[in-house]
């Protein structure tokens, strides 16, 4: 890739743990047909990267040892870690605040949501990481949890249910090392209707006849 | 409405075990053998009286899809894929099957990949669904350890593996044959069709793609019957279905519920209401974004389903609707709609790849009401030649929701161009295609 920043490694090696994940990965496919592991270790490398650097990414060296893996050329790698959102080309901070802002999370407040995640963290606009390395902000398509709008996905986790305050609440949390529970912010129990479900209300099991 | 005995999602909400204890005491894999034993024309003959129309969007047939599968054996191996890559705006219904119904997916898959004579599935999980994912790998490893997936999985006689796939955010991967380029470790491009999954899909080898819940009804309409389902909903539009509530409304939330109930009898009791009140309603969005609106008129009296839905020439898609109060600036509503497959197109096909741009930008003009009444037909005319004009139906998913919004708010859009005019002296600067880029798009 022609992006050769500063910041690329020169070498990347997968260490013990993501070896024993593509040992894993590996064994789902024909082994004639393991090109299909490129996603799948293009997450094993940004995990890696993740855990040994605090910044979740997929630097090129990364990639040219995916590729020398799987035995396909490099260009393959470097077309599917740019083709798909989640695999991010440079460094990002320590936590990956993604703001859904499609339409369901728009008309549910993602405004609010996207104005209290710029307030908590300094960042500017969408793409940036803040000054302290701790957070990066991206806006995301629809995440798939519409019911539960508005979202936003911090690295894997969905905090549902959001407001202003609460999103302000939450990255303090972060910022202080602390992990809140993921799902629902308010008092709701995931996806049935807030104030307790309408449908489903035999407590014992209901049998299938 | 669906009464709880009809329900086929009793743990939809995860208010019980999710695991495969709590699994079996909601009666999966009971006598799953059994129901392997009636044979493969057997189920795929059930499957087919029950009616069931694919739950992911496009509402075809499940059991004729599964019926094109090549007969007997044959010397490639065949393969079932699940398509869990629910992405489409508005829809959240798979991820509760994941999360909480994961057991009920696997017993299906195994029952479907039997009638197919698939000895695989691979389930394809939007990548976001990290958590989800997560819980069908649990349930995945107590199926192994239990001895329901492997060699003679459940005691059938039959060898059945079950991998997940997870995707890595890209929408376009939820169209089949997109998602079996992205399984091969490929870029999302969908194939040109045919040839058809069922004569060469994954890695070239008879494949059937279906949703997660089409699938995932599979064991509960072989326990309890074909009539059974059938006798659910309206004919042609038989049976349960997942649906969602996304919106202005008092509850937003997910539910099971009978085809063909009034729209606005849904909204009133799983979604609590519209927020304000029946009468501060502006417009539904009955089943994601890529189908039109319907305003307040259609609401009040349109049935949820697949043929209603067509005759109000709207869609029933997933089911999963977004409601819009009065407060709505509706053309942004739509506007954001746009960026949205500007931002997912593949870039294969030059009318979507370039009209979904064109349309954003010039609908993100219409929100301003920065543009001339003219350019209003402009667009509705471009909507025309992405439609149909490209491999897979993003482009289409694309020009509809904005022909949807012409179709019943041209009145708005004409007024905020007046306004705009009133308020800036007149000057609107027309953002036209070429005629020659016209030509190209028209040609394609």
């Amino acid at each position: 890739m022609s992006a050769q920043t500063p910041e690329q490694p020169v070498h990347f090696a997968f260490d013990e743990a993501s070896e024993a994940e593509i040992a894993t990965i590996l064994a789902k496919y024909p082994p004639e047909r393991k090109a299909s592991g490129v996603i799948p270790l293009l997450y094993v490398a940004q995990r890696q990267m993740g855990r040994l650097t605090d910044s979740a990414w997929v630097p090129v060296a990364a990639m040219d040892a995916i590729a020398a893996r799987l035995e396909v050329a490099p260009i393959r790698v470097y077309e599917v870690a740019t083709f798909y959102l989640m695999f991010n080309t440079k460094p990002i901070g320590r936590y990956h605040l993604q703001a859904c802002t499609t339409t369901s999370c728009w008309l549910r407040g993602s405004d609010d949501v996207v104005a209290a995640c710029k307030k908590a963290t300094g960042i500017q606009h969408f793409g940036e990481t803040s000054e302290d390395g701790m957070f990066t902000l991206t806006e995301v398509e629809c995440l798939g949890a519409c019911a539960n709008a508005p979202i936003l996905q911090v690295d894997s986790d969905y905090y549902e249910d959001l407001d202003g305050p609460r999103t302000e609440q939450l990255i303090e949390a972060l910022r202080k090392g602390e992990r809140p529970a993921y799902g629902p912010t308010i008092d709701r129990f995931n996806s049935a209707p807030e104030g307790g479900r309408k449908v489903l209300l035999d407590a014992g099991e209901p049998g299938q006849g | 409405m669906l009464s709880d005995k009809d329900r086929i999602f009793t743990n939809l909400y995860g208010q019980n075990d999710w695991r495969l204890a709590g699994a079996r005491a909601r009666g999966d894999w009971n006598g799953t053998a059994e129901l392997i034993a009636r044979g493969r024309d057997a189920i795929v003959n059930e499957m087919k009286a029950s009616n069931l129309r694919g739950r992911g969007g496009a509402g075809f047939p499940t059991g004729l899809k599964w019926s094109f599968m090549p007969k007997g054996d044959g010397p490639v191996p065949r393969y079932l894929v699940i398509n869990g890559d629910e992405s489409e705006p508005g829809t959240c219904k798979d991820r509760e099957i994941l999360r909480h119904e994961p057991h009920k997916l696997i017993e299906s898959a195994l029952l479907a990949s039997f009638a197919m004579g698939a000895h695989a599935a691979y389930i394809y999980i939007r990548g976001e669904f990290f958590n989800e994912a997560r819980h069908l790998q649990i349930a995945i490893d107590e199926a192994y350890d239990a001895g329901l997936l492997g060699p003679n999985a459940a005691g059938s006689g039959w060898d059945f593996d079950f991998y997940i796939h997870r995707g890595a955010g890209a929408y376009i991967c939820g169209e089949e044959t997109a998602l079996l380029e992205s399984l091969e470790g490929k870029k999302g491009q969908p194939r040109m069709k045919p040839p058809f999954p069922a004569g060469a899909g994954l890695y070239g080898c008879p494949t059937t793609v279906n949703n997660v819940e089409s699938i995932s009804v599979a064991s509960t309409i072989l326990r309890r019957g074909a009539a059974w389902f059938a006798g659910l909903g309206r004919p042609n539009n038989c049976g349960s279905k997942l649906m969602a509530i996304s919106g202005h409304v008092n509850t937003p939330c997910v539910f099971e519920e009978e085809l063909g109930v009034p729209l606005r009898e849904i909204i009133e009791k799983h979604g609590g209401g519209v927020r304000g009140g029946w009468d501060n309603l502006l417009a539904v969005i009955p089943g994601g974004c890529s189908v039109p609106l319907l305003p307040k008129s259609v609401c009040e009296t349109v049935l949820m389903d697949f043929d209603s839905l067509r005759a109000e020439r709207s869609g029933l898609g997933t089911a999963c609707m977004i409601v819009m109060d009065k407060s709505t600036d509706i053309i942004k509503a739509i506007a954001r709609f746009s960026q949205f497959f500007k931002h997912e197109s593949c870039g294969q096909c030059t009318p979507c790849r370039e009209g979904t741009g064109w349309m954003m930008r010039v609908m993100n003009r219409m929100v301003e009401g920065r543009a001339e009444i003219e350019e209003i037909d402009m667009l509705e005319q471009v909507t025309r030649q992405v439609e149909g004009h490209t491999i897979c139906a993003l482009g289409d998913a694309a020009a509809w929701p904005i022909q949807g919004l012409i179709r019943h708010f041209r009145p708005l859009m004409e007024e905020r161009i007046h306004n705009y005019k009133r308020l800036h002296g007149g000057a609107g600067r027309i953002d036209a295609p070429s005629p020659a880029t016209l030509a190209t798009l028209a040609a394609e």
